[in-house]
């Protein structure tokens, strides 16, 4: 093979030819390398002895500097004989592992990883565990349903509220705002131990992490709107979030945020937006019930194609709820404090009618949540009478 | 069965991970191995002299101290192996393209910036390779010297990276380096292109050697040497070693290659008085 860099300097990108060249050809081959640059021998010969090809320099070829002689090493194909492809089986390049290996690292799906990388200490390595078919297009909705919270909220909007209302919303805020830092670092933490491999999960979880970052922005937003100080956190609330943030498997703790906790989040967002009593409650309240739909749905999604594969897994995910319960037993769960400020903004004031009115509309809430996490459950496949079971056990404080 | 022990001069942080490596490789195949790390070869060289260690991974500078100790003590030195890539280096001698400098007389009264005082291809040979053309350093030129970790003999690239520099700066009239910097600095924008010219290329030249003397269990040597020779590109195990340390083949050790050198610290007098001192020590 031949390869003529003209004036081209070897340093300047001559090299790339160079190399190219010897990858094109089988160990042993002849490459000659012509050039008028000045350094040509001089880097040609310090470049084959780097690569390990044998180099040999005959000056004064037909008007040229010389003509530089490499026979192509070996090291170029020893070191990619034992690469991976990093794919499943099949012939598709994209198609997605059964079981990631540690060792195939950061490695880009459908590329080509060389022997011997460090492994990463990735957990999720299996697709059973973690794997929905419906990723990609989550995530792509995820993505385009983007909002900035500067223009997609009407902050000047102008109103005033009495100051018990502004209070009430003041305290449901501080509830949103301690509950979404636990939906932000749920699947955070996943993030980390999940292998890269399974690239559309993982980019669903990230979106999904900064949907809270930006839930928690609004809602504090709408906290300091008139207020400086917020509202109160309860031992309760904290422990019952607690048990999700401890929790180890991410099926387990996906099951008990996405499906049973974002799922009756659905159902009390959209609640205070049909109740709230300024127009920026009503808007945030409805942009985060709009995300807080896709992270249920992701959730539902790869747990049914979980549960398709592994059924045996339906009573472990029984007994995690169960298990929970048990946990939460003797706390308050629901910070009466929040419980009485969903009631006020319902009533809309401390009339008594309305304060009646109110209360029905609490008892319409806490039975729809009730109806969404029967649906829920009975989509993945759990029978009426265990999925009512089931919701019943779900914790007071509805995340 | 005792170790077979390797010392290696810690020139860099990256020396602790290579030799674990090989260490790991060498006990894994059931040869009894162990390494020890000096800061300096002169330390190094001595400690084998005296039978503290059995291989010593040395300079080709080191080489030439450890042949010269041994042969005025009756013994004998041999290179048992070395890289693929410690074949056939040189050094080049570089000026300002806008020098005007246009050959080596051209270097009369000027200054030539070296690399550590040790450096066999920054410093010695090239200051050779411009004795044996007529000009003598210190005499016909200055030399500035970029002394980055004397003792180490070169093998920290600092030193003539700071040369070129000063070359670039108009500190100095010419730097000198070896080939592969030279193609290493020209790619990472060290040397800008078209920038500086090459006004002397040395001949050819070897450097490091895995050094043994003949007082060490030959099958523990052949052993090592059959074992390192064997070591494979294609292994995932070794092969990031090999590349931390620069080389895709280990191959047989060859002394041919040093006699540049030779000259050199003959004629500067450069190891002189070490190797004399070693000598009475160990008589």
């Amino acid at each position: 093979m031949q390869v003529d860099l003209g004036s081209l300097g070897f340093a300047e990108g001559g090299y790339l030819l160079v190399k190219r060249a010897a990858r094109r050809v089988a160990p042993g081959e002849l490459i000659r390398v012509t050039g008028n640059a000045e350094d040509l021998e001089i880097h040609l010969r310090a470049w084959c002895r780097a690569e390990g090809h044998r180099f040999d320099w005959r000056p004064s070829h037909e008007g040229a500097q010389g003509q530089g002689l490499i026979r192509a090493g070996v090291a170029e194909t020893e070191r990619w004989a034992a690469a991976a492809h990093v794919s499943g089986a099949g012939a598709h390049q994209d198609s997605v592992a059964e079981h990631a290996p540690r060792s195939w690292g950061l490695a880009a799906r459908g590329s080509t990883v060389e022997a011997g990388a460090p492994e990463f200490g990735f957990q999720l390595t299996d697709k059973v565990e973690v794997w929905s078919d419906d990723a990609a297009h989550i995530y792509q909705q995820a993505v385009a349903a983007q909002w900035d919270p500067e223009t997609a909220i009407p902050w000047n909007a102008s109103f005033e509220l009495s100051d018990d209302l502004e209070d009430a919303v003041v305290q449901m805020m501080t509830y949103l705002i301690e509950n979404e830092t636990a939906a932000l670092i749920v699947p955070s933490r996943f993030i980390a131990q999940l292998h890269p491999h399974f690239r559309e999960v993982m980019q669903v979880l990230a979106v999904q992490a900064a949907d809270e970052a930006r839930h928690i922005e609004v809602f504090t937003r709408r906290a300091r709107l008139k207020r400086s100080r917020l509202g109160r956190s309860t031992i309760g609330g904290q422990t019952s979030l607690k048990t999700l943030v401890d929790e180890p498997r991410f099926a387990v703790a996906s099951f008990l945020l996405s499906v049973l906790g974002e799922g009756t989040f659905l159902s009390l967002l959209w609640f205070i937006e049909r109740y709230a009593p300024d127009p920026v409650t009503a808007a945030v309240a409805r942009l985060a019930a709009q995300d807080e739909a896709r992270h249920v749905a992701f959730g539902l999604a790869h747990l049914s194609q979980h549960l398709a594969s592994e059924p045996e897994f339906r009573p472990r995910l029984a007994d995690a709820v169960r298990r929970r319960h048990d946990a939460l037993r003797h706390t308050a769960g629901l910070n009466d404090e929040v419980f009485d400020a969903l009631l006020l903004m319902a009533a809309g004031s401390w009339d008594h009618d309305d304060l009646r009115l109110g209360h029905q509309r609490m008892m319409q809430l806490i039975h729809d949540m009730d109806e969404g996490r029967r649906k829920r459950l009975v989509r993945l496949g759990f029978a009426d009478d265990e999925a009512a079971a089931l919701s019943v056990l779900h914790t007071r404080n509805f995340m | 069965m005792t170790d077979l022990v390797l010392g290696a001069v810690a020139y860099d942080q990256k020396v602790v991970p290579i030799w674990d490596g090989f260490l790991h490789y060498f006990r894994a195949r059931g040869l009894p191995f162990d390494y020890v790390l000096f800061s300096n070869y002169e330390r190094q060289v001595e400690a084998q002299i005296r039978g503290s260690i059995h291989v010593a991974w040395h300079s080709p500078l080191a080489w030439l101290q450890t042949e010269r100790i041994a042969s005025s003590l009756g013994r004998r030195a041999a290179a048992i192996a070395m890289r693929d890539t410690d074949r056939d280096l040189c050094s080049v001698i570089l000026v300002r393209a806008d020098s005007g400098i246009d050959a080596i007389a051209g270097l009369r009264r000027k200054t030539v910036a070296v690399g550590a005082r040790d450096s066999p291809q920054a410093t010695l040979i090239p200051l050779n390779h411009l004795a044996r053309q007529g000009l003598l350093a210190e005499r016909d030129f200055d030399v500035r010297v970029f002394d980055a970790l004397v003792g180490k003999h070169g093998d920290h690239i600092g030193g003539e990276r700071d040369a070129v520099r000063a070359l670039l700066r108009g500190d100095a009239d010419a730097a000198c380096i070896l080939d592969g910097n030279h193609l290493a600095f020209a790619r990472e924008g060290t040397l800008p292109a078209a920038s500086v010219t090459v006004v002397a290329q040395t001949g050819a030249y070897d450097h490091c050697n895995f050094t043994v003397l003949d007082d060490v269990e030959p099958e523990k040597v052949a052993r090592f040497r059959e074992l390192l020779l064997a070591m494979s590109y294609a292994d995932a195990e070794v092969r990031p070693l090999l590349d931390l340390e620069g080389l895709k083949a280990w191959v047989p050790g060859r002394v041919t290659g040093y006699a540049q050198l030779a000259e050199a610290v003959d004629r500067f007098g450069t190891i002189d008085t070490f190797v004399r001192s070693v000598e009475a020590s160990c008589r």
